[in-house]
Order: structure tokens, then C-alpha cells, then sequence
């Protein structure tokens, strides 16, 4: 049996979990560590500039491949400034290993320099966390939180370890365990069969059914499955913003995202549907809307992996607890074996509805093109989609921006689009593409942000220049935050309290100090062949500065407190 | 609606901040607490009661079994159970005075069980509600001070909450 320090012992678990990038910053409470990552070439470490970052960038990761992004941040200012991404990961479900360092153990509680009580302030934002008492722990603590990260309904977990506990001077034996148990925990492997049968029953005798599908069906792998039953049923598929890419979104069956900014068509469907399948979702308020208005009709059937998430803010007919991708394999199952009958003239004529639903207003998210002497925010994504073919993995930031992203391009696969959406956090985007660039090195990797959200982690632009992550940010720049300034438009009668961006940088200087390609655009007519420009230049980080017209609105837009039905369609007309 | 909920979790540190922060967290009241290592070491055995609609109960039981640290609860109040609430009370007790504060006690069956020549301390023991009668009873000028335990609490017969 191998001897090893502590120090070591958190390295070389890493390693034999099969980590390849951590992602952080040193300080002195983790020295020992970094001397440890020093001595070794399994695990690669990466530089950033500011410890939000580092949970961004393991968040993006863990959003692009559906394996825990990992963050290796000192005590004190280093451990609080990742929580803003703790929670962002907390709030999407993401799984995340975080490994702080702490003061001595002797020292913990007499406010020492660069103490801060981490497991405390970290704790309404984990899935569960460790402080470490005993060095010989290490291996198994570290296996047993990445087991919890990614297993059940996935989550940030804390490691917090003392610096005494990784002395170099102190060995202890090494043993990386296969597997753990803990006896409080045990998620669910499958589906209940019998409520699976309900289930199906409901939805073939559904006249107006709708598959509501969220962020679960990606982080469960359940895409799959959720297509073929979506095509076996022939229903339409509306997804959330997390959900984007779980069902093709150029695929007729797409009605389009659902809620606070969805289609007219998925809103409408909703409101009207007399049954729902909803998988992978937790009927955020961002759906629903008022949820004593929500979905009057409808029988609700709701697959969730964690109990929790089932009637908590809408009551399910049908709950069905269990692993989102084995349910729906049940629910494949029972569809082929159904003896029933099923009223294929009330489907017909629901296709027809959806179909005058969306065609009627010219599409799913029909826009005001304007006389072409502004360039429109909606413009930017649609060129965005058609340059990189559909195929980018696509981060942003949250703003209008972010909205405009998730109407406009369509996603086919799932783990494509990687954005904030629970928490809404500002800064997310730059370094998340960057967690994305770094495992998919060869992948087109494109950050949507705003000027006054790339802002908020602009100093990445220093470690994109380290590690020659050439990742392309598309700042749609309309000097303002627009989604407030939308707000302050619909509801404070236009008093831009705040909103707007003064002492703008030049972009394009910017991102050239840092040895990057920074393009303005400021023409409707010079926007594509930009575009075409920066994705032509395969390993160089391009900023694309992208003036659009300051006074467009995202719509639809639902009006508060209404049902899923109730939006402004423009700025003018409403339902 | 007040509940008793009975909760094993791991003896380990924090564990009782994370029960307690999920009450603040998620806006539930927390009404009383008691907490104590069982006959199992590695286990501590947890109290709450609280209040609130059918689907509040159902949410705060499943964000308790949703924590790592919880191994196992039971709703004591959904079936039969005892429950019980120690109370210590200091009560003026001279003279009249003196003899009607023991009777009562004797009435609600409480131990004296400290003497000076002004105050009596009691000691009772039963559910909420009797405490609070025996409070009523004495009568608020007379108390000097009040300490209760919160409520603990066991389900009846043959059903356990164990592993």
C-alpha cells in the first residue's frame, strides 16, 4: 500500500476519479495542494483570474458532457467568491465538486487571516458537503462526493479541507475506494411500473396532450428516449430554457421554449392541453406563471428523479419518481404494448390548432424586422445559426441576450446550449464556453452576452489568452441592460433607473490588449460577413462588438400574474 | 396544522445546522426542537414540530429526506403516539400563596423540586397542552420563570422508527 500526504492523496483521487481539468486559484491555505499538482502530469490545472470563474468553468464543463466540473479554490475570499457559482450549479442541478481550502484545524473558529466558515455559507447552496477532519479520510470523502454530485438529481457538493490535513510531512496510506455506500441515501433506479401504465394510459387518451420536457431530460440522458416517444405519440414538444436541445428544436413536433418568453404556439398549447407530460422539470415560476391559473384542463403527469420537485409547486395527477432516461424506456415499452384505442381524429385536429397557432403569426417567434437601417438583436442569433450550421455549442450570459439565444437558434442536440437559467447569473457565460472549449477543443464554442453581462468576468479574457481557448463572444451590444430596461419600459412608464451602460470600453481595443481579434459591427449589412470573418478563425478568440437597436423587446412575453396564455406579443398588441 | 416529526440522522457535525437552515431556508416554522444521540452512536435522534397545510407537511418531509445527513423520518402524528414535554417552573410561593401553588402542582401531578422560602420550583411533565394549563392555572404574576424542553415524542405499539 502507497504512502502519501494529504496533499497528494486530494491530487491522486482526482486523478483516479478520472478528472482531467480542474479549474482555480492558489492561496495559502492550499499551497501544499498546488505543490502537489506541481509534482504530477495526470490532472492539468487551470489558471483563471477570479474564483467565480473557476465554478463557471467547471459548471460549463459539467453542462457539456454530463460529468462533474471540479473547482480548486483557496480559504476565505477564494471560497466565498465561488459561491455566486455554486449556486448558479445548485439551481440548474449541476453536478460540481468544489475543494476549498480552510485555516488549520486548530485555528478553525478564532476568525484567523483568511477564514471564513465555507460549509456554513456554502450550505443552502450544496447537495451535501465535507469538512475534512482526518487526512486519511481524503480518498474516500472525494469518492463519496462525486458520487452524490452526479448521482440521484445532481448538485454542487463542498470538500473543505484544513491546511494541517495536508501537511506534506505526514503520510498516510492510499487506498481510492470503487465505490461507496452512504445508508441515508439512495436514489432511485427506476420508475414505478404501474404508474408508468397509468401514465401511458392518460396520454393515449389524451385529445390535446403536450410533452413539457426541462433541463432533467439533458442532465439524465433521456433524450433519446424523450424523441422516439414524443414521435411514437406524435406530440408536440415544447421545452424550458434549461431544456433546450433535449427534443431537435428544428423538428415540426418543436412548438418552441415555453413560459415567460415562449412561442405564442407552446404558451397556447399548454394553456390549452387537457393532458401534460411533464419530464425533467420543476414548474419554475418562470413557466408557469400564476400557477392557481396554471394549465386549467390539463392532467398532469410528472417524471422527476427527486421526490421533492413533485407537487411542490404544482400538484401532480400522475407522479412518477425515477431516473428520467429509465422511465422513459418504460414509457416506450407500455406504448408498444397498448391494446387501447385512441381518438387519431382529436389528434389530428389538435395539429391543426397547433399549426394555426404557429403559422398564423409567421413562425414561432415572428420579429419586426424594422427598414434594415438598424441592426435587431434577433438578427445577431439567426446569423449565429446559420454561420455555425446549427452545430456550435452555444453559452451566454442572462439578459435579453440570453432570451433571443434560446428563441432563435434552434438546438438539435442536447448539452449544446449552456446557460444560467435558475439563477440568472451575470458573467456565467464567458467562463462556462470556456470550461466547454477546454474539453471539446476542436468544437465551434460560442459565448452570447451583452455588454453589461460580459463585464461581470471580463478578466477571463486573460486566461483565454494562457490557454489559447479560442472561443468567440458574441457581444450584442445595445449600451443598456435590456431586459431592465424592458421591465422599466412595460411596468416603471420608461424611468431608466440605472439601466443603461455609460464608459463603455472599445471592445475591440480590449480584446486586442489581451491578443485576441475583437470586431465591431455596427451595419445590419457588414453582420454576416463578420460572422463568417471570426468563425473562419478556427483557434483565435474573436469578440464580436455587435451594435443593435437599444429599443427592441423580447416577446412574447407573459403578463404578470396571468396564465400561460396571457403575453404581450409586441409592444402594442396582447393576447 | 401542528406536527410532530421524527427524525434518525448521522452524528455528525453540521448536520443539525443543515435541518434547522432547511426550516429558515424554505420559510417553515420550526415551533419546538429537541435533539439527542440514540442508543446507536453513530445516530442522533430529532423532534420538530411544526404547522402548516397538507402540501407544506409533504414538502418539508421530502426536503428533509432529500438531506444527505437524514436517514430516516416518520409524521408521528399521522398515526397514534405519545408525546411528552418536560417544563421546570419557578413560582413566587409565600405565604397564603405557598399551600394553593402546591396543591396545583399535586393537581397536574409536578414534582417540587427545589424549596427556598419564597419560590417553589416544579417540575412537570406531559404534552403541550397540559404544560400550558398548568400556566394558565398558576396564573401569569405568579411565574418567575419558565423553561421547556420542546416536545419529544414515540409512535405506539409495535411500530418503530429504527433501521
Amino acid at each position: 500500500m502507497e504512502l502519501l500526504s494529504g496533499a497528494d492523496m486530494v491530487v491522486r483521487s482526482l486523478a483516479d476519479e478520472g478528472v482531467k481539468h480542474i479549474y482555480g486559484y492558489p492561496g495559502g491555505a492550499l499551497l501544499h495542494v498546488y505543490d502537489a499538482i506541481f509534482r504530477q502530469k495526470e490532472v492539468t490545472h487551470i489558471l483563471v483570474r477570479h474564483e467565480q470563474a473557476a465554478a463557471h468553468m467547471a459548471d460549463g464543463y459539467a453542462r457539456a458532457t454530463g460529468k462533474p466540473g471540479v473547482a480548486l479554490v483557496t480559504s476565505g475570499p477564494g471560497a466565498t467568491n465561488t459561491i455566486t457559482g455554486i449556486a448558479t450549479a445548485y439551481m440548474d442541478s449541476i453536478p460540481m465538486v468544489i475543494i476549498s481550502g480552510q485555516v488549520p484545524s486548530a485555528g478553525i473558529g478564532s476568525d484567523m487571516f483568511q477564514e471564513v466558515d465555507m460549509v456554513g455559507i456554502s450550505r443552502p447552496i450544496v447537495k451535501h458537503s465535507f469538512l475534512v477532519k482526518r487526512a486519511e479520510d481524503i480518498p474516500e470523502i472525494i469518492k463519496k462526493a462525486f458520487y452524490l454530485a452526479q448521482t440521484g438529481r445532481p448538485g454542487p457538493v463542498v470538500v473543505d479541507i484544513p491546511k494541517d490535513i495536508t501537511d506534506p510531512n505526514l503520510k498516510f496510506e492510499y487506498h481510492y475506494p470503487e465505490s461507496v455506500k452512504l445508508r441515508s441515501y439512495t436514489p432511485p433506479s427506476k420508475g414505478h411500473n404501474g404508474q408508468i401504465r397509468k401514465a401511458v394510459d392518460l396520454l393515449m387518451q389524451a385529445r390535446r396532450p403536450v410533452i413539457y420536457a426541462g433541463g432533467g431530460v439533458i442532465m439524465g440522458n433521456a433524450s433519446t428516449q424523450l424523441t422516439q416517444l414524443a414521435k411514437d405519440l406524435k406530440v408536440p414538444v415544447t421545452n424550458t430554457l434549461n431544456g433546450l436541445g433535449g427534443f431537435p428544436g428544428s423538428d415540426r413536433q418543436f412548438v418552441g421554449m415555453l413560459g415567460m418568453h415562449g412561442s405564442y404556439c407552446a404558451n397556447m398549447a399548454m394553456h390549452h392541453a387537457d393532458a401534460i407530460l411533464a419530464v425533467g422539470v420543476r414548474f419554475d415560476d418562470r413557466v408557469t406563471n400564476n400557477t392557481a391559473k396554471f394549465c386549467p384542463d390539463a392532467k398532469i403527469i410528472h417524471i422527476d428523479i427527486d421526490p421533492a420537485s413533485i407537487s411542490k409547486n404544482i400538484t401532480a395527477d400522475v407522479p412518477i419518481v425515477g431516473p428520467v432516461n429509465a422511465v422513459l424506456d418504460g414509457f416506450l415499452r407500455h406504448v408498444t404494448d397498448y391494446s387501447g384505442s385512441r381518438d387519431q381524429e382529436a389528434i389530428d385536429s389538435w395539429w391543426r390548432q397547433l399549426d394555426e397557432w404557429r403559422d398564423s403569426r409567421g413562425g414561432l417567434f415572428p420579429y419586426d424586422k424594422g427598414d434594415g437601417s438598424i441592426l435587431k438583436p434577433q438578427q445577431v442569433i439567426e446569423a449565429l445559426y446559420e454561420v455555425t450550421g446549427g452545430d456550435a455549442f452555444v453559452t451566454s450570459d442572462v439578459g435579453q441576450h440570453q432570451m433571443f439565444a434560446a428563441q432563435y437558434y434552434r438546438f438539435d442536440k442536447p448539452n449544446r446550449w449552456i446557460n444560467s437559467g435558475g439563477l440568472g447569473t451575470m458573467g456565467f457565460g464567458l467562463p462556462a464556453a470556456m470550461g466547454v472549449k477546454l474539453t471539446h477543443p476542436d468544437a465551434t464554442v460560442a459565448c452570447v452576452s451583452g455588454e453589461g453581462s460580459i463585464q461581470m468576468n471580463i478578466q477571463e479574457l486573460s486566461t483565454c489568452m494562457q490557454y489559447d481557448l479560442g472561443v468567440k463572444i458574441i457581444n450584442v451590444n445595445n449600451q443598456a441592460l435590456g431586459m431592465v430596461r424592458q421591465w422599466q419600459d412595460m411596468q416603471y412608464d420608461s424611468r431608466y433607473s440605472h439601466s443603461y451602460m455609460e464608459s463603455l470600453p472599445s471592445f475591440v481595443k480590449l480584446a486586442e490588449s489581451y491578443g485576441h481579434v475583437g470586431i465591431q459591427v455596427t451595419t445590419p449589412s457588414d453582420l454576416r460577413p463578420a460572422m463568417e470573418e471570426a468563425f473562419s478563425l478556427k483557434d483565435r478568440l474573436v469578440f464580436m462588438d455587435i451594435q443593435v437597436d437599444a429599443n427592441e423587446h423580447v416577446y412574447p412575453m407573459q403578463i404578470k400574474d396571468g396564465s400561460m396564455r396571457d403575453l404581450w406579443l409586441s409592444k402594442t398588441e396582447r393576447t | 396544522m401542528r406536527r410532530i416529526i421524527s427524525v434518525l440522522v448521522e452524528n455528525e457535525p453540521g448536520a443539525l445546522s443543515r435541518i434547522v437552515g432547511l426550516f429558515s431556508q424554505r420559510n417553515y416554522n420550526i415551533e419546538t426542537l429537541t435533539v439527542a444521540p440514540t442508543e446507536d452512536s453513530t445516530l442522533s435522534r430529532l423532534t420538530v414540530t411544526t404547522s402548516g397545510n397538507p402540501q407544506v407537511i409533504e414538502q418539508i418531509t421530502k426536503q428533509l429526506n432529500k438531506l444527505i445527513d437524514v436517514v430516516k423520518l416518520v409524521d408521528l402524528t399521522e398515526g397514534s403516539h405519545v408525546e411528552r414535554e418536560l417544563m421546570l417552573v419557578k413560582v413566587r410561593a409565600s405565604g397564603p400563596l405557598r399551600a394553593e401553588v402546591k396543591r396545583t402542582a399535586d393537581i397536574f401531578r409536578g414534582h417540587i423540586v427545589d424549596v427556598t422560602s419564597s419560590v417553589y420550583t416544579i417540575q412537570l411533565v406531559g404534552t403541550h397542552d397540559k404544560l400550558d394549563a398548568f400556566i394558565e392555572a398558576v396564573g401569569a404574576t405568579q411565574i418567575l420563570e419558565v423553561v421547556r424542553s420542546g416536545i419529544t415524542g414515540i409512535s405506539r405499539g409495535e411500530k418503530t422508527l429504527s433501521l
